[in-house]
């Protein structure tokens, strides 16, 4: 039996996971053992998919027995498991976070109850979205995390979650209601919503049609990812969420969004007829948002300018559609998964030590904490890209890809890259100048948690813990950095080619169409008519 | 493939009204736009069924080309009940907002507000730097000193 048809499970147990939790709402620590039990028991099953994947290939379970241009399908490939194994390691070290926080503070301030249910709907959206090979099962896997999404994001119903929490919510519904109009469309063009089988139908479409379907799948994927002009939605959400919280959207959710762009543009609509517009998108989304995060004295707010920032680098990665770019891209998701969650962690920290999560509030923690300081201080230099961390690679990687292409706006984005590259350090000097390094008398508003020393015991060992296991994933990402890249070079390859993914769903004997022809033969197609 | 005219005029008003509706700042406004939007994006997926037919019951007698295409209705089935829990969710944030804030309108995020009013002008990046910024206390090096270190 192939270990690849044990895939749903990937799906399955964290459902079963939240089906459980919710029973034993009264009880939290067995709340807290299933809960954690059951993510560490998903990773393991992801691990040993992607060892299966990186030796036998490409492979896919149909669900329900429905063969696959009518049923759903689920595809493993190298990216799809690559992903699958970073979420969880993020979503399980959050968990512990979480749980450690929820201990400290007696379940006192939100429903905790609710929470290890919902986080783990999250967690299964997450992976049910990453695995499928069906358009509208993507759709559901959206609904699914975006529906606990919301819960989580207005815990406790306080005022400000509320408020953010309302925009959050139409903007989301908004981008759903646009993807599933793509849906439709695509169904109606082609008659078919099984991936594989559109990368084939697809092909020989007008490319009036082919170009319009292709940008509503774009817009509707890239509200999701927060690419510049549909960005501005997610720096006023993410910073009222509760930490963990925060954290684990910052990790996940937006690069659900690259994830599905990914697959639009490589598997769906290869070639590059919108390439030149998402290299402009990219630049667009690097500059402004790291302009945005200068501008903040808050760290929550800083990083999520940040987060928005950093997605303009995997989507320069995918515009390239060279396996050099792609590769890059793939490397960088993942480096960014870890980096960005770590640092949205050390921020709950930070908050809890200081009190607060204001520049203007914060002073002297290095002092204070030297722990917290070294915790801040590795994944803040990875994101700015420092070498010989893993935001160096990535970077190195997208812009040598971007200088062998040579067009001049790939030129344009690899200066782009570097200067975005410097504001990040920038914008993470100064939270690091002023939450750590200067002295607490030196804080406009100084909290009066900074000069008092006994409060050691602020910080529960399990969130410290957490936290540096994430941090140190992170700086592991740095040292087996060949192998993940030579991991991502392959995926990027068979993203490229397309042949094992349409292989292993419509059988060896499926039609692969040419990856650059058909777009110019049926344009002759379209003007004879 | 043949298209039920009325349905597609429905659906167009449907899109304009739930579009109009989303724009507008009060909260229960946008929900029925959302309402809206969800429904005349199920007549699409209705209509990429192609025409009216027999129900897709399985009867040898029965022509392929008869029966109707039961997938479209399927997702419909499926983005009724996810439009309804995040309808229901919705409402239960505009409840809590008119408990909390008594007003049915989108709230402006003050920190947002707070840093656009802050002025170009950065007390610690942008005043003059004063002349001595060590915070080791200055010590005069003797000049004898000074020479036998340069030799």
């Amino acid at each position: 039996m192939n270990i690849a048809s044990l895939a749903p499970l990937a799906v399955v147990l964290p459902i079963l996971g939240a089906a459980l939790t919710f029973a034993l709402n009264r009880n939290p620590r067995a709340q807290r053992v299933v809960s954690i039990g059951l993510l560490s028991l998903t990773l393991l099953l992801e691990c040993w998919l992607l060892a299966s994947v990186w030796t036998t290939g490409t492979a896919s379970v149909t669900l329900g027995g429905w063969l696959p241009p009518f049923g759903v399908v689920m595809v493993v490939d190298q990216f799809s498991s690559l992903m699958l194994v970073v979420s969880s390691v993020v979503s399980l070290a959050v968990l512990v976070y979480a749980t450690g926080q929820g201990m400290a503070d007696g379940d006192s301030e939100a429903p905790v109850s609710i929470f290890h249910p919902t986080y783990l709907i999250l967690v299964a959206g997450v992976s049910n979205a990453f695995l499928t090979g069906d358009l509208f099962n993507l759709y559901v896997g959206f609904e699914i995390l975006l529906t606990a999404s919301y819960v989580l994001m207005t815990l406790g119903g306080t005022g400000p979650r509320i408020r953010a929490g309302v925009t959050y919510v139409v903007v989301s519904v908004v981008s759903s209601v646009l993807f599933l109009i793509a849906i439709a469309m695509i169904y109606g063009a082609t008659g078919t919503i099984t991936m594989a089988d559109l990368a084939v139908k697809l092909a020989g479409m007008d490319p009036g049609t082919r170009n319009l379907l292709h940008v509503m799948l774009l817009v509707a994927f890239g509200i999701k990812a927060a690419v510049f002009p549909l960005s501005f939605w997610l720096p006023d959400s993410y910073p009222t969420a509760p930490a963990p919280v925060t954290a684990v959207f910052a990790g996940l959710l937006t690069k659900v969004g690259v994830y599905a762009m990914v697959r639009t543009e490589t598997l769906l609509f290869p070639g590059d007829t919108l390439n030149a517009p998402l290299m402009v998108v990219a630049l667009l989304t690097m500059v402004v948002g790291i302009l945005g995060a200068i501008a903040q004295s808050d760290i929550k707010r800083l990083l999520s300018f940040t987060l928005v920032s950093h997605i303009g680098y995997m989507v320069f990665g995918l515009a390239m559609s060279s396996v050099a770019g792609l590769a890059a891209a793939v490397f960088y998701v993942a480096h960014h998964i870890t980096v960005q969650t770590s640092l949205f962690l050390v921020t709950g920290l930070i908050e809890r030590r200081g009190g607060s999560s204001s520049m203007d509030r914060l002073g002297g923690l290095a002092k204070l904490s030297p722990l917290l300081a070294l915790l801040f201080f590795i994944p803040a230099m990875n994101l700015a890209g420092i070498p010989p961390f893993s935001g160096f690679l990535g970077k190195l990687g997208l812009l040598q890809a971007g200088i062998a292409l040579g067009t001049p706006l790939a030129i344009t984005l690899v200066v782009g890259g570097v200067v975005t590259s410097l504001l990040t350090l920038l914008a993470v000097a100064r939270v690091w100048n002023r939450a750590f390094w200067r002295k607490p008398e030196d804080a406009e508003y100084p909290d009066r948690v900074l000069k008092d020393t006994a409060g050691v015991g602020l910080l529960p060992r399990s969130m410290v813990g957490a936290t540096a296991a994430l941090v140190v994933f992170g700086v592991a990402l740095t040292v087996f950095a060949g192998p993940l890249f030579h991991l991502a070079n392959n995926s990027a390859e068979q993203m490229l080619d397309r042949t094992a993914y349409i292989h292993s769903v419509l059988g060896d004997n499926a039609h692969i169409p040419g990856t650059a022809a058909p777009s110019v033969q049926s344009g002759v197609q379209g003007s004879g008519k | 493939m043949s298209v039920n005219l009325t349905l597609l005029i429905v659906m167009g008003v449907l899109y304009a009204c739930g579009i109009y509706l989303i724009l507008e700042r009060s909260l229960t406004r946008v929900l029925l736009g959302l309402m809206l939007l969800a429904n005349a994006t199920n007549l699409l997926i209705l209509a990429t069924g192609g025409y009216a037919g027999l129900a897709p019951l399985f009867s040898k007698s029965t022509d392929p080309h008869d029966y109707n295409d039961p997938l479209p209705q399927a997702l419909i089935l499926t983005s009724i009940v996810i439009s309804f829990a995040v309808t229901a969710f919705m409402l239960g944030i505009i409840y809590r907002t008119w408990a909390l804030a008594r007003q049915d309108d989108i709230q402006d995020d003050a920190e947002d507000r707070r840093v656009a009013k802050t002025p170009s002008f950065d007390a610690e990046d942008d005043s003059v730097v004063p002349e001595e910024t060590s915070e080791f206390p200055v010590t005069e090096v003797p000049a004898a000193a000074k020479e036998g270190a340069t030799e």
